[in-house]
């Protein structure tokens, strides 16, 4: 079986988990979302071994490399970085319904990756700027900050639907994790967003500066990084310093996902040095 | 107690304030610095920068061209308004942070913090509870249970009891400066590069040296103290046609001796006396460019005399013909016109000067475009037909194809000098651990105070923390427990 068999599978195994979710808060049943947290334990080992498997393929063409390299591998790192924060956060804050609105969003950006016509799914070699050990240290510290600003965004879209009836105990609305609980989580999940962010982009001015000879250079993608640096170091000082909380954060929370989604997909619109990330 | 400090001291600070110190002292400015330099940042992305002033005339017309060309568009991240806009930011970091460290600094670094017991047991979340042994076994108790979570303890006894405090983490308080420390490094650095360094390309051919470079942002011609040669260029390809490798032999040349050699490819650089080259395009060498004596040649005529070689008789003709009127050719080989002259024209790549284009209509076969190079008689060898054409009367040079097959490349350097980038490096590391420090770290206080009444004792408990209260909360609650199962 081939990696993209098994990647196949795995955005499967996270459809699945979205549905339970989706189950467990639309028809109230908390009970499934034992068996919802059990399939995203599965959807992450699928993609796991997808990855690694993809890994292992690419040295056997003889042009191996991490599976980090395009669109498509992205992508589905991405929903396996997803993946494994919100079981970190399910298991620490025993709040299992926050995966109503964390699985789909794994299970989307799997679905787009394998089903675009768009995205070739097929291995390709390394061009010359991409060959580097910054690739790894790059890319997984980016991608570990976007997982964690998408579940911030998750669970700032649950707020605001929770946040116009709070004292409504019964329907979907009475289901969802109490408001200062999602205020905290969210405010948590910007600071581990941040902390990686900052590290992939400084990660990046290293690597460019190693390949290229600068370590800034006002490049669109760079540029939205810092966009999107600029906008969660505002969250940041006005939850800390001015005590903002609830709705203007998660309004805050849902621009910076605003920024982050474009410095990820928009930015290929755009001219510049990060072009490999195109389809 | 910190909060009072805090607030005293403000009140005090803002009073004898100057406006000025005041305006920058804002959490409010902050914020809408941080929105504008998100917001301004998005224009460069969207509008190309530091392209040629053509480019943008044809773009946006003459009046909008200057309209944004005034306003620092082309290139807005060195605008004074952007820069202002940075300035400005830190300016707000520095007095924000000199404002409350001079606040917070006796709490960080005393040696032996004053405890102020009723900080803690006037908390809504303070607990309390009975015992029969008296102050002294109490202590002996609960010392080792915060002593064993808290770097920090301290016993102060009095006449009616005693109270054991504990902290750690004071020093997490500094992580915020410390990341904002980093943003001036950062800040200081590109400043510093941008003063001191340069920033240029040079494009070298195979086999030549030079120590001059074009500087990026000026166009200004820049000279090195050393001299770099390109000794060979080479491109590896994939088999499907995609880029593997670009790779530049270079050595470094000080006086005509060689002082260093290193291949280099993109992601591996050479660094020689603080100066970087960076492997950063190539391209092939111009025809012009090929070392070539001048030949003259005549310029376009009416009619010209061609020679025609029956390759299976190996005879040759001698056939005038007008442009445009087609002659036959011997041995009933065909029929040829020639189409036009033209002054350059380039065969693979290769210049092979004024030449005569037309086309042959063989006895059986599709017509053919022939290239008829006035001063190569032997070119039209190559084509390998049945008959070889030729200009004849010209002035003539030696064609030798196997040169032109070989193409000849050049390599394009990018030659970098940033004396900032020590400073940029130390704020990335200052910002990664502030960062940490600043969000996973907290500093906790507890406080256990033992009043000996008649009988028994009352102990009053509680914990404060800057950060983080939940995870306080729980910490708490197990201290408690231990306090209460001993």
């Amino acid at each position: 079986m081939s990696s993209s068999h098994v990647l196949s599978i795995s955005t499967f195994i996270f459809a699945l988990a979205a549905f339970f979710y989706m189950a467990a808060l639309i028809f109230k049943k908390p009970r499934l979302t034992l068996p919802a947290r059990w399939t995203v334990v599965a959807a992450v080992v699928a993609t796991t071994a997808g990855l690694l498997l993809r890994w292992v393929e690419s040295y056997q063409m003889g042009i191996g490399h991490a599976p980090l390299s395009n669109l498509y591998e992205s992508l589905v790192f991405f929903s396996w970085t997803a993946g494994v924060i919100y079981l970190f956060v399910e298991f620490k804050y025993k709040n299992a319904l926050i995966g109503a609105f964390v699985t789909p969003i794994a299970f989307l950006a799997m679905a787009y990756a394998s089903m675009s016509p768009n995205i070739s799914d097929r291995i390709q070699p390394l061009v010359p700027a991409l060959k580097s050990n910054w690739l790894i240290a790059h890319v997984a510290t980016c991608f570990f900050g976007y997982a964690a600003f998408a579940i911030a965004f998750g669970m700032s879209i649950m707020y605001l639907i929770k946040a116009r009836n709070p004292e409504k105990i019964e329907g979907i609305i009475g289901h969802l994790p109490k408001l200062d609980v999602l205020d905290e989580l969210t405010h948590r999940m910007v600071l581990f967003g941040f902390l990686f962010l900052t590290g992939g982009i400084i990660t990046g001015a290293v690597w460019a500066n190693s390949a290229w000879g600068s370590y800034w250079s006002w490049d669109p993608k760079e540029t939205w990084s810092l966009i999107t640096w600029f906008v969660y170091a505002t969250l940041l000082h006005a939850r800390l310093m001015r005590g903002w909380e609830g709705k203007q954060i998660a309004y805050l929370s849902i621009l910076g996902f605003a920024a982050v989604l474009f410095t990820y997909f928009g930015v290929n619109l755009l001219p510049g040095l990060h072009s490999y990330g195109k389809v | 107690m910190a909060q009072i400090i805090v607030a005293h001291h403000e009140e005090f600070f803002l009073k004898n304030a100057n406006p000025l110190w005041k305006f920058f002292c804002s959490v409010t400015l902050t914020i809408v610095l941080l929105l504008s330099l998100a917001t301004t940042s998005i224009i460069g992305t969207v509008i190309p920068q530091n392209e040629s002033p053509d480019a943008y005339l044809h773009a946006y017309g003459a009046f909008r061209y200057q309209l944004l060309s005034t306003l620092g568009i082309f290139d807005m991240y060195h605008s004074w308004w952007f820069q202002g806009l940075l300035l400005l930011l830190t300016i707000n970091i520095v007095v924000c942070s000199i404002d409350r460290l001079s606040g917070s600094w006796k709490l960080i670094f005393t040696r032996s913090p004053k405890v102020r017991p009723e900080r803690f047991t006037n908390r809504s979340d303070a607990r309390t509870l009975t015992d029969k042994r008296n102050t002294e076994e109490l202590v002996s108790v609960y010392e080792p249970i915060v002593a064993r979570r808290y770097a920090f303890c301290k016993v102060t006894r009095s006449n009616n009891g005693a109270v054991i405090y504990g902290e750690k983490g004071r020093l997490s308080r500094l992580g915020v400066y410390i990341v904002h420390l980093s943003v001036i490094l950062l800040l200081l650095g590109g400043l510093a590069g941008s003063f001191f360094g340069f920033e240029g390309y040079v494009n070298i051919a195979e086999g030549e040296a030079t120590d001059t470079i074009r500087l990026r942002n000026t166009g200004q011609i820049h000279r090195l103290d050393f001299q770099i040669r390109c000794d060979d260029f080479s491109l590896t390809l994939y088999e499907t046609g995609a880029p593997k490798e670009y790779r530049s032999a270079l050595t470094i040349l000080e006086g005509g001796q060689a002082v260093k050699q290193k291949d280099i490819i993109v992601n591996d650089p050479l660094r020689y006396r603080g100066i970087n080259i960076f492997q950063s395009s190539y391209g092939k060498l111009q025809p012009e460019k090929m070392p070539r004596p001048e030949t003259p040649v005549a310029g376009p005529a009416e009619a010209y005399t061609l020679n025609f070689t029956s390759r299976a008789s190996g005879m040759s003709y001698t056939v005038s013909a007008k442009v445009g009127v087609p002659v036959d050719i011997p041995e009933g080989l065909g029929k040829f016109v020639v189409m036009a002259y033209e002054a350059e024209t380039a065969f693979r790549g290769m210049d092979v000067g004024a030449a005569l284009k037309g086309i042959l209509t063989p006895k059986a076969g599709e017509p053919v475009e022939v290239l008829l190079p006035l001063k190569f008689a032997n070119f039209d060898k190559m084509r390998g037909g049945d008959v070889m054409i030729a200009v004849a009367n010209q002035p003539q040079e030696k064609f030798t194809p196997q040169q032109s097959a070989e193409e000849r490349y050049y390599t394009g350097l990018q030659v970098t000098n940033d004396p900032g980038v020590w400073l940029v490096y130390t704020g990335f590391i200052l910002m990664i651990a502030g960062c940490f420090a600043t969000f996973y770290l907290s500093h906790q206080q507890v406080c256990i105070v033992i009043e000996q009444l008649r009988k028994n004792s009352r102990v009053t408990f509680a914990g404060t923390t800057n950060r983080n209260k939940l995870a306080m909360k729980n910490t708490t609650e197990k201290i408690f427990n231990a306090m209460t199962n001993s």
